[in-house]
């Protein structure tokens, strides 16, 4: 228990003393975790809204794999992006591999599957009669997309929110493609993975509690969008 | 184009109003409907689900400026028909104009001239003056018109003081209020409603359909109501369509369609709850007898151009019928034509009214099979005649409250 207590008062000392190391990973995991949600709710939310508005041959085995994607090892989704990225691999001319580009792709992998699943899921909740009364009502085709995302808004909060938890904890994948390399690709979980592997418990710990502080107070105000719902 | 009345709606029915002054006013008034424009015409309608026709419908004019009440049974139709005329619902086959102009031309922009409310009030999640507001930028009405439109439209339907609550949060009726509301707002050419009050507890339905009425007149804008509650169409309605089996069965004045249903279906649709097989008897002035059972009734035609139908049904509404004592002596003079002995079986209150059942006495042969009779009365009247089953009535009614429609050939009843 000593270890914990001590890694806790670590934690409060590398905050207090403003730590540039720390601060510096603490940054490239926020950068990296909301490049890779953002650019994972661009992608996943439309194609959550077809999957949910449009029947059309093969759908069923779409959702099959959007569900199964929801589950993914991130390791697995870090050996193919490596796989790919490798210097003799289909795009290793592309020289991304060890960047922090390739750590977006592949956490990007990771949350497009939840991001859709989601949004599926929130998007088909919404009453079909109400989507009959949006079109009655003269909307086009992106006034209809824009309003079907405003009613499903509690639930495509939580596919952000699921999309940014699943990047930001996110350690197999970001070792491989990342490589933990220091000041350009460490990241708070690889981070945490190194300082634990060499003994440094405190600083393991201290570096666990920050990631848990950053992702609660992410959340905190997603959760604060979430759930507002009295209008102005 | 000002035709009104649809296909089926031209077969022989025969039946007089109760009173010159309400034939004329009922004439005058399929005369007038009849002369209005048509805002939507549909020829030749076809709706096909599930491998089975749900709507067939060669011609339908929806008269511009007036309210024009759907009424069919459930599974009739009604509701595809509006979804068809609101372009949710593409038909397998027809011709849908507005104002001449191809409905499904221009889709987006046709739908931008219409306006619907459904039986559950459809509110965007946000409050309730953004739910008008956010409609009428939808179809490009300028910001700053938006909010003084928005509560105007919320004020004529008393729902002003709830602007700036969450839709979700209201009741039922203030609910459909903001829906209407919202609807109006818009200014639409045609408004389509599906059953708007259907879900409303008594109360809430009366004082918003008295609100609407006054609306909708006022607005003068082309409706079209799918309501299975009569008193509603007849209410509200300038004409009336009824739909039975995907087929428009009748057309007209809602007065003469609850008068002279055009057959069996439609009369009970509309309440005619007396209705028996009949064979002509004899016409003489315009009066034609009817042998119904054991009796002879009469029944006055007038109006009617062609000959009345020698195998018919007879039909006569409950409210026709009056009840009195046996030993009541009538005036010389009565224009009650038909007095039928009647014993009452049941005696059923009915809101504001008392249903009574009755059996109609033979006249000429004991153990003859009785006909039923449905009448209603007022509860002062139940208390002074002293009615309960058992009772001995006379029901007398007027030859020109009664209706025939021609009996189908198979029908041997």
């Amino acid at each position: 228990m000593e270890f914990l207590w001590n890694g806790i008062k670590e934690a409060f000392n590398l905050w207090i003393h403003g730590d540039s190391e720390i601060i510096e990973i603490t940054l490239r995991t926020l950068a990296i975790s909301f490049v890779a949600t953002v650019l994972a709710l661009a992608l996943g939310v439309p194609i959550g809204a077809v999957l949910a508005l449009k029947r059309f041959p093969g759908r069923a085995p779409l959702v099959a794999l959007v569900n199964t994607g929801m589950g993914m090892p991130p390791v697995v989704v870090g050996l193919v992006v490596a796989v790919f990225l490798w210097r003799s691999g289909p795009l290793g001319g592309l020289n991304l591999i060890y960047t922090p580009t390739a750590m977006v792709a592949a956490q990007l992998l990771i949350a497009v599957p939840l991001v859709i699943g989601i949004s599926l899921a929130a998007i088909q909740a919404i009453n079909p009669r109400l989507l009959d009364q949006i079109v009655a009502l003269g909307a086009n085709r992106i006034q209809f997309l824009w309003l079907i995302i405003r009613e499903a808004r509690l639930g495509l909060l939580a596919a952000l929110m699921a999309g940014f938890g699943a990047v930001i904890s996110e350690v197999g994948a970001a070792i491989m493609v990342g490589g933990n390399i220091a000041g350009e690709t460490r990241v708070l979980t690889t981070a945490t993975v190194l300082e634990a592997g060499r003994g440094n418990f405190e600083v393991a710990i201290a570096l666990g509690v920050m990631l848990l502080v950053m992702a609660y107070l992410v959340n905190l105000v997603f959760t604060g969008v979430q759930q507002q719902r009295r209008p102005t | 184009m000002g035709a009104l009345v649809g296909p089926d709606a031209a077969r022989t029915s025969h039946r007089a109003s109760d009173t010159a002054d309400a034939d004329t006013a009922d004439a005058n008034t399929a005369d007038a409907i009849a002369k209005v424009a048509a805002k939507i015409t549909v020829r030749d309608l076809l709706v096909v689900r599930n491998g089975q026709t749900a709507l067939e419908i060669p011609v339908l004019d929806i008269p511009a400026g007036r309210v024009t009440a759907i009424i069919g049974p459930n599974g009739a139709g009604k509701s595809t028909l509006l979804a068809v005329l609101q372009l949710l619902l593409r038909p397998r086959r027809g011709d849908l104009r507005l104002d001449g102009a191809p409905m499904w031309g221009d889709a987006l922009a046709t739908r931008r001239r219409l306006a619907s409310v459904f039986q559950e009030a459809l509110l965007l999640n946000t409050s309730v003056r953004k739910n008008v507001e956010t409609a009428l930028g939808l179809r490009g009405v300028a910001r700053r018109e938006r909010r003084p439109r928005a509560e105007r439209w919320l004020a004529r339907f008393g729902v002003a003081h709830l602007a700036r609550r969450h839709a979700h949060d209201l009741s039922g009726g203030e609910a459909q209020r903001v829906s209407l509301a919202r609807a109006f707002a818009m200014e639409p050419e045609v408004l389509l409603l599906d059953e708007p009050f259907g879900g409303l507890d008594a109360p809430t339905r009366v004082a918003l359909i008295d609100d609407f009425a006054d609306v909708v007149h006022d607005a003068r804008v082309t409706t079209v109501l799918v309501t299975h509650d009569r008193d509603e169409a007849l209410r509200l309605a300038d004409g009336l369509a009824v739909l039975v089996d995907g087929r428009l069965r009748q057309f007209g004045p809602p007065r003469t369609v609850f008068a002279a249903p055009a057959d069996e279906e439609v009369a009970a649709l509309v309440g005619v709850e007396n209705v028996w097989p009949a064979q002509l008897c004899d016409v003489t002035d315009g009066v034609a007898t009817y042998a119904v059972g054991s009796h002879r009734l009469q029944v006055a035609p007038a109006g009617q151009a062609s000959a009345p139908p020698s195998r018919a049904l007879f039909c006569l509404r409950p409210e026709e019928v009056t009840i009195q004592a046996p030993s009541t002596v009538l005036p010389g003079k009565h224009s009650a034509r038909n007095r039928l002995p009647a014993t009452v079986v049941a005696v059923e209150p009915v809101g504001p009214v008392v249903r009574l059942r009755l059996t109609i006495a033979s006249e000429h042969r004991a153990g003859a099979a009785a006909e039923k009779l449905i009448a209603t009365v007022t509860r002062p009247s139940l208390e002074t005649l002293e009615l309960e089953p058992g009772s001995r009535v006379i029901a007398t009614f007027k030859a020109t409250a009664a209706h025939v429609i021609p009996r189908a050939a198979g029908d041997t009843g």
